[in-house]
């Protein structure tokens, strides 16, 4: 097995780890507090300034039976919420000291409320973050939340807050986005280097490792991919895959789509890795440089206003014009909207975006999965005949 | 004294009608003709939506206002939604989510004529009052790119501790002051005047006063109002467009007055198919009702004898027996904690410690969940919610599910088992058997 292949099956082995062995041994070694949170973004600096470990939770996958959870939803409701409970409920999340619900759907945000009604002895914060992006308002609000966070885990027994920690943190951050950035700058360039799937499983386990361990994996596989002879190029369609931001399809899904002829050059899983873009400033006050980045560095989500054409500034991009750029910037032939079935940001969503794309005359499929999926044959039918198509008639 | 008039809404025959509810309909019917009228006339329109609306603030700078969710429940009790959904479908809106947004896109896409026969104005500025939905947001932006207007978003907090900080008012006020004025100012080509709001916000407060009163005379047995379905006729003017003016005064004292009469002579509430003879069962009802089969489903219940004596639904537009009133002398704080008082701004704790209450203060023999399969607002956590309040107030509870304006989610005879199934249930629990 080669490096890149062995690390990639490492970062699967942990992110399948739903009882969280490594969190469990990381508390034992430092007797911190290790607190959880959902998609799609959480302030993981803060936490991490005052040495809590953040733990992203993005559900069970198709490794989970669900047993209690389907109890808690009706049939018409995504799965994440009932895979998390279900989790919750059978003991799996038991290290973490409490979980961050953001603002991101009415789902995510009754799980919040069910969870403290389920677990209330835990730290349960619905993390509200702001839909006004004028620092003079939505950035104050956000500030306010944050420093309640902060006042939170410390009265848990986290260390207080410290301006210089946290400037220490960003800086942390900051390097580990660049390393996500690069890996993901190298996938477009060279994605028969990077496959999509081994690129996921890392981001998933960077999601319960710490910072720098995440870090020194990224750099690893980025060595090992480089240097690996036998990752050569293959005639497949450059494609970027959208609507995945929150319940994650299953790897195999992933795996399916890859080999039925699509090299995937962007995405959006894992979101919370490349949430913030570019380098959060260190000068000036750390906190409200972590505030700022939120308002002005942001990717463009579902899940946030997009003040958007037709606004008193017309000048500003519709809805999907984003995607648009991004599939230029990717040198992407078609987009595939990959969303889980009633997921109301991604599905409410993608009319608009479909529409951004056609102006853009962009191909593109759709379809939607649950993080359990379990058959993918009429994906892989569906996405080769779209990898086929851009091939055989882009251009033409 | 009633009327009977042809009843929509998946009912046959004539319905009969309380003094009241002739008067809401002619009311909203006398909205939707002066509000085509007006805008023909060069008068501006805002859209926004029914929780966290800013009514009395939109009418102060002397603009109209239209609300799309409530377009969109008549379209459904006339009958219209079924093929306005299929429009927005065709055009690629996933069968998943709020039929609310399909029927509004699809009767713009249809000509935008309104349930009335009125034509609907398009909208100068959509006010995004971005309150207990996630899927606001979203419909004004497909709203937004369809009609090429400005919109201005006012984000309201949740309460996710159940409580309303500092923080989260003066974070609302400050885009009031900031946003939203601006914009309205803007549109308008009026300044801004606190006199004239703060008299609309008196008015709401008579008027919720009477409101109040009206929802707790369900307390009483027989109870003299159905809080759920007659409460959606009741809520009707407050929760438009009339909330701040004289004519939303006058309806309540009227109905108070009505209600009144009724307590007073010991009836029960009148329904679309006669005065019901006999309260059987009382319930507390859960989540919004089917617009589709409105009246069947209401038979559903005074077929039983059942009757709603509070309900949540109720509360979406501002949870006003609470306590809270809108309050002149602080007329922006007073709307930012009105927006972050309705119901579905409220964190899940809070929901099941509401409804615990209005099962013991209205003596309700249990506590009924109407699951609505596009609202995810309402519906994720619902189980944990009946399980809660079954489990604090020893009451029975029974879950159904339907869907706002959607027909093919209204499965009658599967409901109407699951209600009498729940009926007998509390029936037996009654006589002291296990159910």
């Amino acid at each position: 097995m080669s490096g890149a292949l062995a690390l990639a099956a490492r970062a699967e082995g942990i992110y399948r780890d739903y009882r969280l062995s490594e969190v469990r041994a990381w508390k034992e070694r430092t007797s911190g507090l290790a607190v959880g949170y959902m998609p799609i973004y959480a302030p993981r600096e803060l936490l991490h300034a005052q040495g809590v470990l953040p733990v992203g939770l993005m559900g069970g996958g198709d490794d989970l039976e669900i047993i209690r959870g389907d109890a808690y939803y009706q049939s018409y409701i995504c799965h994440i919420p009932r895979s998390t409970i279900e989790l919750g409920l059978n003991g799996c999340l038991d290290p973490l000291d409490g979980i961050l619900f953001p603002a991101i759907c009415d789902v995510i945000r009754n799980l919040s409320g069910m969870w403290k009604l389920q677990f209330p002895g835990k730290l349960v914060r619905y993390l509200d973050v702001p839909q006004n992006f004028t620092p003079e308002i939505g950035g104050r609000f956000y500030r306010h939340e944050l420093e309640e966070i902060s006042s939170e885990i410390h009265a848990r027994g986290a260390r207080p807050y410290d301006a210089e920690a946290l400037r220490e943190s960003l800086a942390i951050y900051n390097e580990n986005r660049r390393l996500v950035a690069d890996l993901y700058d190298l996938r477009r360039e060279q994605p028969w280097k990077v496959p999509t799937a081994e690129l996921y499983a890392i981001l998933r386990a960077g999601l319960v490792l710490p910072v720098d361990e995440l870090s020194s994996m990224l750099r690893d596989y980025a060595q090992a991919v480089l240097a690996d002879p036998a990752r050569r190029p293959m005639d497949q369609a450059r494609v970027v895959l959208t609507g995945s931001f929150c319940e994650q399809p299953p790897l195999g899904l992933i795996k399916t789509l890859e080999r039925s002829g699509c090299y995937i050059v962007d995405d959006d899983f894992v979101q919370v890795h490349r949430f913030i873009q570019g380098d959060v400033a260190l000068d000036g006050d750390p906190m409200e440089s972590l505030v700022r980045a939120f308002l002005t560095q942001a990717v463009e989500s579902p899940t946030r206003y997009c003040p958007g054409a037709g606004a008193f500034d017309p000048s500003r991009a519709a809805r999907g014009g984003e995607l648009v750029d991004r599939v230029g910037a990717s040198r992407a032939e078609g987009v595939i909207f990959c969303a889980p079935s009633f997921c109301d940001p991604a599905l409410l969503d993608q009319p608009m975006a479909v529409k951004a794309v056609e102006r853009a005359g962009i191909p593109w499929t759709a379809f939607k999965y649950s993080e359990n999926t379990g058959q993918f044959q009429v994906i892989r039918e569906q996405a080769g005949t779209f990898a086929d198509s851009i091939k055989l008639w882009t251009g033409a | 004294m009633g009327a009977r008039l042809p009843q929509a809404g998946g009912g046959a025959g004539e319905a009969i009608k309380d003094d009241s509810q002739l008067r809401q309909k002619r009311m909203l019917e006398e909205y939707a003709r002066t509000l085509a009228s007006a805008t023909r006339a060069g008068g501006k329109c805002v859209y926004t939506f029914v929780p966290g609306n800013l009514t009395e603030l939109v009418r102060s700078f002397g603009l109209h206002l239209v609300l799309p969710e409530i377009n969109a429940l008549q379209s459904a009790m006339r009958g219209k939604s079924r093929g306005y959904i299929a429009v927005a479908e065709k055009l690629g809106h996933s069968e998943d989510v709020c039929t609310y947004v399909k029927c509004d896109l699809g009767m713009m896409k249809s000509g935008n004529i309104g349930p009335t026969g009125e034509p609907v104005p398009k909208p100068d500025l959509l006010l995004l009052s971005y309150t207990g939905c996630f899927t606001f947001m979203k419909w004004f932006e497909i709203l937004r790119e369809e009609y090429g207007c400005p919109v201005v978003m006012l984000h309201v907090p949740y309460q996710g501790d159940g409580k309303i900080t500092e923080s989260m008012r003066r974070y609302v006020v400050d885009q009031l002051r900031g946003e939203v004025i601006p914009a309205l100012e803007r549109i308008s080509g009026r300044a801004y005047d606190e006199a004239s709001l703060s008299e609309r916000l008196a008015r709401s407060a008579r008027a919720e006063e009477d409101l109040v009163w009206v929802l707790e005379s369900a307390k009483r047995r027989p109870s003299p109002i159905d809080a759920y379905f007659g409460g959606v006729y009741y809520i009707g003017p407050i929760f438009t467009a009339f909330r701040g003016t004289e004519e939303a005064v006058d309806y309540y004292a009227a109905l108070r007055s009505e209600v009144a009469e009724r307590l007073a002579a010991g009836k029960g509430p009148v329904t679309p198919d006669g005065e019901m003879a006999r309260e059987r069962f009382r319930i507390v009802v859960e989540g919004p009702p089917n617009w589709t089969s409105f009246r069947q489903f209401w038979k559903m219940f005074s077929d039983e004898g059942a009757v709603v004596v509070a309900s949540t639904y109720t509360k979406v537009g501002g949870v006003y027996d609470e306590g809270f009133r809108h309050d002149p002398d602080r007329p922006l704080e007073s709307l930012a904690e009105y927006c972050m008082g309705c119901y579905t701004n409220i964190n899940l704790p809070g929901r099941v410690e509401m409804l615990s209450r209005y099962v013991t203060d209205y003596a309700a023999d249990g506590l009924l969940v109407n699951s609505i399969k596009s609202c995810n607002s309402f519906s994720a956590g619902q189980l944990m919610i009946l399980r809660e309040v079954e489990r604090r107030t020893g009451k029975p509870a029974g879950f159904i599910e339907s869907d706002l304006v959607d027909p093919r989610y209204f499965s009658a005879s599967n409901i109407k088992n699951r209600l009498e199934s729940y009926f007998q249930m509390i029936e037996q629990k009654r006589a002291g058997r296990p159910a």
